[in-house]
C-alpha cells in the first residue's frame, strides 16, 4: 500500500485515497472545433511511462480534495505532490540542490 | 519428437534423462520475414499458426526475458467465451474452439479442463446483466445458462448461499464449456510446435528501437542482441505495449496496471469448478496439484512494478472467505502482480498501426489468457496478409476515433 503526502492533510494510507488518472490534461478551449483524432486524444489516449509520471489523486476519505503527484511507476515511490494549479516542482533541479 | 505412449515407455526405461530440448535456442539472424515481439502465449500462438497456416517459416520472436515469463506466468488461467457484444462473443468462442482441440493440434498436453466457470450474482443489478448475457450468448449459440442458489450450491458443494453473509448469493451464470489450462504448457507447447516449424524464439533479447525507413515503413528493430532486419514487425508485448510502440511514435490508448494473483498451499481436491464474482472480486479455481489459484483486482494505479499493494488481496481473500467458509484457515504460499494493458473500452486492440509493417496485439487487460490461441490465430492472419481476419476486423486502433467502441467496460462493470 502506497503511504501518500496529501498536500493539505500530510501522509496518509493509500485506502483513503483514489487514483485520478493522468494529470494535466488540458480541455479543449474550443471543443466544436477538435477534429475526431483530437478528440480521441483527449478521451482516450495517455501517457504510460514507464518511470516519472505525473497523475491526479483525490484524498476523498480525508480532505476531499484532488491534488497532484510525481510517482514512478517502476518503484512506485512518490517524488512529490503538490496543489492543483500549482507547477510541477523541477525535480531534477531539486535533486541537485539537496546534494 | 512426437509425444505418445510409447515414447513415455521407451523413456521411462532410461529413468527420463533423455528427453531431448523441446525448442532450438537460435541465434538471431540478420533478417527476418516477421519479427514477433514477446515470446508470452499470445506471440508463441502468433508464430505458431504463421508457420502452421501461412507457411511463414523464416520467422522470429524476440523475447526481453524468458518465453512464457510474463502475464502467461501470472495469471489465474480461466478459460470462457460468454461475453455480451457479438464482436466479442466470435473472437472468444473462436479461441475457445481451438482450446479444445489444442492439446491435440500441438501434440502437447496443455491439460484444458473444461470443468465449467460459475459467475456468481449478488445484487438485483448483478441478476439482471447476468440474464443479460445468457441470452445474448445464447442468440450467438453460446452455451451459459442461469443457476439458482440452490443449483449453484449442487454445481459447487462449497460454496455458501446462506443469507448470513453481507452479499448473499442470488444465483449464477454458468458457462459449462469453460474452464482452466496449464499456462505454462500453453506457451511451452506453442513454442515446441512452432520451433519444430523453424521460427527462431530468441529469448533474453529485448528490443531497443524500431527501425523504420525513407517512408516511415518498418524496416527492422534494434536488440539487445543486434539489429535485424524486417519488413512486418508485431508487437505482442502485453503491459509494455506503449513503451515498444513509443520507440515508433505510436502512442497508444492504453494504460497498464498490475493484476494481482495469489495461491494457497496444496490441498486433496476439493473444488470442483471455477468460482467468479466480480462484484466482490473473487476468482477461484483449484489446480491439479491441488493449490487454491486466487485472482485479485487491479490496483488503483498505472505501475510497471509488478507487484501491488496488500490490501487488494486481502480483499479478495475477505470475499473468498464469506463465500466459502471452509477456506477460512488455509495458508496463502506466494502473491505476485502481472502488468497488464487496459483499454478505455476493455476490448483488445488487434490490427495495424499507423506506421506501415508495424502491427499491434495488445490490450487484454485482466482476461488474455483465454484468448490465446485465437488471439494468436487471428494476428497471424493479419501479420500474414496484411489485412484483418474478419474477427478481429472490428478491434481495430482506429475504434478510439471513430467511436466504434467494444464497450465491455460497461458491460461487465469490471475485471474479466
Amino acid at each position: 500500500m502506497l503511504l501518500i503526502p496529501c498536500p493539505y492533510c500530510g501522509p496518509r494510507p493509500e485506502i483513503e485515497f483514489r487514483y485520478g488518472g493522468q494529470a494535466h490534461v488540458a480541455r479543449a478551449a474550443d471543443p466544436s472545433a477538435l477534429s475526431d483524432a483530437e478528440w480521441a486524444q483527449f478521451l482516450y489516449l495517455r501517457d504510460n511511462p514507464r518511470g516519472r509520471h505525473a497523475e491526479r489523486w483525490r484524498h476523498t476519505n480525508g480532505c476531499g480534495r484532488f491534488f497532484n503527484c510525481i510517482r514512478d511507476t517502476l518503484t512506485d515511490k512518490i517524488a512529490a505532490t503538490y496543489r492543483i494549479g500549482e507547477t510541477p516542482p523541477d525535480l531534477a533541479a531539486g535533486a541537485e540542490a539537496r546534494r | 519428437m512426437h509425444f505418445s505412449f510409447l515414447s513415455l515407455l521407451r523413456q521411462s526405461f532410461s529413468g527420463h534423462a533423455h528427453w531431448p530440448e523441446q525448442w532450438r535456442s537460435p541465434e538471431p539472424k540478420a533478417a527476418y520475414d516477421a519479427v514477433i515481439v514477446g515470446a508470452g502465449g499470445h506471440g508463441l500462438a502468433t508464430a505458431y499458426y504463421m508457420a502452421a497456416e501461412h507457411k511463414f517459416t523464416n520467422i522470429a520472436v524476440v523475447e526481453r526475458g524468458w518465453l512464457g515469463g510474463g502475464n502467461t506466468g501470472r495469471n489465474t488461467t480461466i478459460i470462457r467465451s460468454n461475453y455480451l457484444w457479438e464482436e466479442s462473443e466470435a473472437l472468444y468462442e473462436h479461441s475457445l474452439k481451438l482450446w479444445e482441440g489444442l492439446s491435440q493440434a500441438l501434440n502437447y498436453n496443455v491439460m484444458f479442463s473444461p470443468r465449467g466457470v460459475m459467475m456468481l450474482a449478488h445484487t438485483v443489478h448483478d441478476v439482471q446483466v447476468a440474464q443479460r448475457h445468457i441470452h445474448a450468448n445464447r442468440l450467438a449459440g453460446i452455451d451459459n445458462e442461469w443457476l439458482s442458489p440452490q443449483q449453484a450450491k449442487a454445481f459447487c458443494p462449497p460454496l455458501n448461499v446462506e443469507k448470513n453473509v453481507r452479499y448473499p448469493v442470488l444465483g449464477a451464470a454458468l458457462q459449462r464449456r469453460g474452464g482452466v489450462a496449464r499456462h505454462d504448457a500453453v506457451a511451452w507447447g506453442y513454442a515446441r510446435a512452432a520451433s519444430a516449424l523453424g521460427v527462431d524464439i530468441i529469448q533474453n533479447c529485448e528490443v531497443t528501437g524500431i527501425r523504420r525507413d525513407a517512408t516511415g515503413a518498418v524496416s527492422g528493430v534494434e536488440t539487445t542482441r543486434g539489429p535485424i532486419r524486417t519488413a512486418r514487425v508485431g508487437v505482442v508485448a502485453a503491459g509494455h505495449t506503449s513503451v515498444v510502440l513509443a520507440m515508433a511514435g505510436v502512442r497508444m490508448p492504453l494504460e497498464s496496471y498490475p493484476l494481482q494473483a495469489l495461491v494457497s498451499e496444496p490441498v486433496k481436491p476439493c473444488f470442483p469448478c471455477v468460482v467468479m464474482s466480480n462484484t466482490i472480486h473473487a476468482y477461484l479455481s483449484q489446480s491439479d496439484k491441488g493449490e487454491l489459484v486466487i485472482g485479485a483486482g487491479t490496483d488503483a494505479y498505472t505501475s510497471y512494478s509488478q507487484t501491488g499493494g496488500l490490501h487488494i488481496a486481502t480483499h479478495t481473500l475477505d470475499a473468498i472467505c464469506e463465500l466459502f467458509p471452509m477456506f477460512r484457515r488455509m495458508r496463502m504460499l506466494r502473491n505476485w502482480g502481472g502488468i497488464v494493458d487496459v483499454t478505455p473500452d476493455r476490448s483488445p486492440i488487434i490490427g495495424k498501426t499507423p506506421v506501415e509493417g508495424l502491427y499491434v496485439n495488445c490490450g487484454w487487460g485482466t482476461g488474455g489468457f483465454k484468448a490465446t490461441p485465437g488471439s494468436g490465430h487471428v494476428f497471424a492472419h493479419t501479420l500474414a496478409t496484411g489485412e484483418p481476419h474478419p474477427i478481429n476486423a472490428p478491434f481495430t486502433l482506429d475504434r478510439f476515433r471513430t467511436g466504434r467502441l467494444i464497450d465491455e467496460a460497461a458491460a461487465a462493470a469490471v475485471a474479466h
